[in-house]
């Protein structure tokens, strides 16, 4: 273990900054959230950061660490090449100050969301099968660090298509609620139209950098496209639809229904 | 005069953990103009990290399971300290509350026939513990969450309160913070006000809590003129990550003893067998055979001495590792690797796999984790009405691990996101309840608000001063040091004089950069509470000379029958503030009923 680590960290705030380099003795065992905490006490008191559990469970701490997203407090220290360390913002949300950016977007998408609605609770309870799940459960484990909305090209270098985009995060949300054995609303048409789930050119950047390792693109994105071409496309469908009469709600009455 | 922006609202919530956001989803819900403040981004509070279930006697799993059961177990968990009448409202609402989180779009684990799955805990007797693996905290704040967005309810994030505000009759109306953003400051006036701001641990060294942590409701609530009752009764959950150091104190779930993982000691041994109170002899394995075989069928032995209440647990290890019997980085070995399958563990307890591999490079699957007590829980808070919430000063309503009362002196694993739940949803009704009857707009004190605003700002303003970080560690070493797992009298003087020296120079603390999210400004508004807190621990381990529950004095190592009747209350009748006095004094606990109380007689 070298004797002395060497950050460089990003401070600044939206009118602009500059990596500043701080120099501190190495501890074993640390992560880089214990070495930006270390230079907060000895160095910066107000370098500002955003954390919380400090086990990789709230994903608050989000940075991009040798240009790379990832979660401060599980990223070890020992576990990175020798030479300077680089902590960055993520690049894709607006500065704040220092390694803090403005997330607000993904909490307005949020709010677009469509909420879950199950039939009325049966007498002692709902019943369902744990295969039936376990995929959603999957997008569940999700920590909403950001980091793939962050990677996201649609998003990370097009600020225009902001408006009208929900990224990878909400992806496996509308994934979650269409494969939940429960759910009544039907959300494919808002995804076709507002949320640009058609913009996703399946790069699987996103699933690279997810800390819960959620397959994102594969079991969320890829099965999500298929089913809204299958209601937006396919004639076959449709007409066996029109036929059986197979009603469910329409995306309109779904965003209604619940709020 | 101080420049701030103000909002006006029917219920503010202040805290947005599991029990604050139950309690605004309850007040919006009646249609109440509701806000929701939060320290942190929304989702991110210290529930997230909530990881074996949530208690309720579903009957899931073991049909002879029921409240009377889950009441029992908490009240002996608590030894007989707590609040009769909330212990029970917990235990009979507890199912419903669950269940009304799957109605909202929580995937609990299931049982073959479809119904949510329940795992075993330290402390219950039945299988009772609603749980998604080892993330039960995560899903239960994220559906939460969802459901209040759903609500289209206002969330104020990354907004700290400083202070609550009376008006001239000292009812509750509002509060005053800043947001951290811009360091701009804000005031808002209620009807209502609910604190759910959660724990303390932040006060000590090693913990399970993250930086939220300060005690912020527990100080914010006696300043206002409310009772604290039972301070001194701190859990140390019993398994803390030991190394790396920069890690240690994070959890490591109760989970991997209900699942089968066991304590051994240096020499190998199983040593909690040398560690059953009397009070739990009668149901508690005496050999491993026969503890293994309870795993399997709870009807074919008794309990393993591992799942004991926390308390218990946290002492016995302690008490290995004084004797020199501890593992290398001075923890005991929590071993489930040579008990279950690799692929049972992983799919069991994924969070604990990475956590353990990412941050310690070990294989929990393959070697056994080394373990000690953390910091962990506040069961004392405030004193609050069973049914609605209230607390001792009228417009104030107080859930979660702000209050006191529910857990007594220790409390189970799982009995948390329940009392969330639980307790939430009642004093968001309470709140509501109240803010429909009150008449006329809410006044908030001016001069209260110039007063917090000038203090907020004065580390701006100093010279030289003293650096925010480095208190904090000394605040966190003395607590350590002085008020941890063990006391005694000499010690808890000590910290007293230490306090008060801590308390002085936060009076003169200097920051330096601007407002806009600057960490040692922000750190340097939690001191305060922080201070108060540890006080009040401190006072209430100090006077309260027994042993009982999450409180063990060395001097007096036994429970004293007499304390077991008393709450020590604490409360500050000539003006709030961390220098201010504290008056501490003992109360009679709310005697049960017959017919609860003969649930504790023989035969149950």
């Amino acid at each position: 273990m070298a004797a002395e680590v060497v950050m460089r960290v990003w401070r600044g705030d939206s009118s602009g900054g500059a990596f500043a380099e701080y120099r501190l003795p190495a501890q074993e065992g640390e992560v880089v959230l214990d070495v930006v905490h270390r230079i907060q006490a000895t160095q910066a008191g107000d370098l500002a950061c955003r954390w919380n559990c400090k086990a990789g469970k709230c994903g608050s701490c989000s940075a991009e660490i040798n240009g790379t997203p990832r979660l401060m407090c599980m990223t070890r220290m020992d576990q990175l090449p020798e030479g300077p360390v680089t902590v960055a913002p993520m690049r894709t949300f607006p500065i704040i100050r220092d390694l803090v950016t403005d997330v607000s977007f993904n909490f307005e998408v949020a709010k677009q969301v469509p909420p879950f609605a199950p039939p009325p609770r049966p007498e002692g309870g709902y019943r369902m099968a744990q295969v039936d799940i376990e995929r959603g459960q999957e997008f569940r484990k999700c920590i909403e660090c950001f980091m793939c909305q962050d990677v996201c090209h649609v998003i990370r270098d097009h600020e225009e298509n902001k408006a009208h985009y929900a990224g990878p995060r909400f992806f496996i949300r509308f994934a979650e609620l269409e494969m939940h054995p429960l759910d009544t609303n039907d959300r494919r048409e808002l995804l076709r139209q507002r949320e640009g789930l058609g913009l996703c050119n399946i790069t699987k950047c996103c699933t690279e950098v997810c800390p819960e390792h959620i397959k994102i693109t594969d079991n969320a994105i890829i099965p999500l496209k298929e089913r809204v071409v299958d209601a937006a496309y396919d004639p076959v469908a449709w007409l066996g639809r029109t036929i059986l009469r197979r009603r469910k709600a329409s995306p309109n009455e779904a965003a209604a229904h619940g709020r | 005069m101080a420049e701030y922006e103000t909002h006006d609202y029917d219920v503010i919530v202040i805290g947005a953990g599991g029990a604050g956001l139950r309690a605004a989803i309850e007040a919006k819900s009646r249609g109440l103009r509701t806000a929701l403040i939060c320290k942190s981004l929304l989702g991110k509070a210290h529930t997230v990290m909530a990881e074996g279930g949530i208690a309720a006697a579903m009957g899931n799993v073991y049909p002879e399971d029921n409240w009377q059961v889950h009441f029992r177990d908490t009240m002996r968990g608590g030894k007989m300290l707590n609040n009769w009448r909330m212990a029970q409202l917990h235990a009979q609402e507890a199912p419903e509350r669950v269940q009304e989180l799957e109605a909202w779009g929580a995937l609990f684990d299931r049982t073959a026939d479809g119904r949510i799955l329940q795992r075993d805990f330290g402390g219950h007797r039945y299988a009772r513990l609603a749980h998604v693996g080892d993330r039960t905290g995560l899903e239960m704040i994220r559906t939460l969450q969802q459901r209040a967005v759903a609500l289209d309810v206002d969330v104020f994030m990354e907004c700290k309160i400083l202070r609550l505000l009376s008006d001239a009759d000292g009812v509750i109306s509002g509060a005053v913070g800043y947001w951290r953003a811009t360091g701009d400051m804000v005031v808002f006036s209620a009807k209502a006000v609910v604190l759910a701001t959660g724990g303390v641990g932040k006060s000590w060294k090693y913990t399970s809590n993250s930086w939220e942590c300060t005690g912020d409701g527990h100080a914010m609530a006696l300043w206002a003129g409310a009772d604290l009752i039972d301070m001194e009764c701190v859990q140390f959950h019993p398994t803390g990550m030991v190394w790396p150091l920069s890690v240690r104190g994070i959890l490591v779930t109760e989970g991997v003893r209900g699942d089968g993982g066991v304590l051994r000691n240096a020499e190998g041994r199983r040593f909690m067998f040398d560690y059953v109170a009397d009070m739990f002899r009668e149901e508690t394995a005496d050999s491993e055979e026969e503890a293994d075989r309870w795993y399997a069928d709870h009807s074919a032995g008794r309990r393993p001495p591992e799942l004991l209440p926390r308390d218990e647990v946290a002492r016995a290890i302690n008490t290995e590792v004084k004797a020199g019997r501890g593992s290398p980085h001075g923890g005991v070995f929590l071993d489930i690797a040579s008990r279950r399958s690799p692929e049972y563990i992983r799919r069991r307890l994924p969070s604990m796999y990475h956590q353990f591999m990412e941050l310690a490079g070990v294989d929990i699957t393959a070697e056994p984790m080394e373990v000690g007590p953390t910091c962990h829980y506040m069961m004392g808070g405030v004193r609050v009405d069973a049914e609605t919430g209230a607390a001792t000063v009228p417009g104030l309503f107080v859930c979660g691990e702000a209050a006191g009362g529910m857990h007594g002196s220790n409390r189970l694993g799982g009995n948390s996101l329940s009392d969330l739940l639980v307790f939430g949803y009642r004093a968001g009704m309470g709140a509501s309840d109240y803010a429909e009857g009150r008449t006329g707009t809410p006044a908030p004190n001016q001069a209260e608000i110039e007063h917090t605003v000038a203090e907020a700002l004065a580390p701006f303003e100093r010279d030289d001063g003293e650096n925010p970080y480095e208190l904090h560690h000394r605040l966190q070493d003395t607590m350590q040091d002085l008020v941890g797992i063990i006391r005694t009298g000499d010690e808890l003087d000590q910290a007293l004089e230490r306090l008060d020296e801590l308390v002085f120079l936060a009076g003169k603390v200097k920051v330096t950069g601007g407002r806009a999210y600057n960490p040692a400004w922000n750190l340097a508004t939690d001191l305060p509470a922080m201070l108060t807190v540890s006080r009040c621990v401190t006072l209430g381990a100090r006077d309260r000379r027994e042993s009982r529950g999450g409180h063990t004095r060395e001097d007096y190592p036994n429970a004293d029958p007499e304390f077991g009747k008393v709450n020590l209350v604490q409360r500050q009748p000539s003006g709030g503030g961390m220098a201010e006095e504290i008056k501490i004094g003992p109360e009679p606990i709310p005697e049960m009923p017959p017919e609860l109380a003969a649930l504790f007689e023989e035969g149950h």
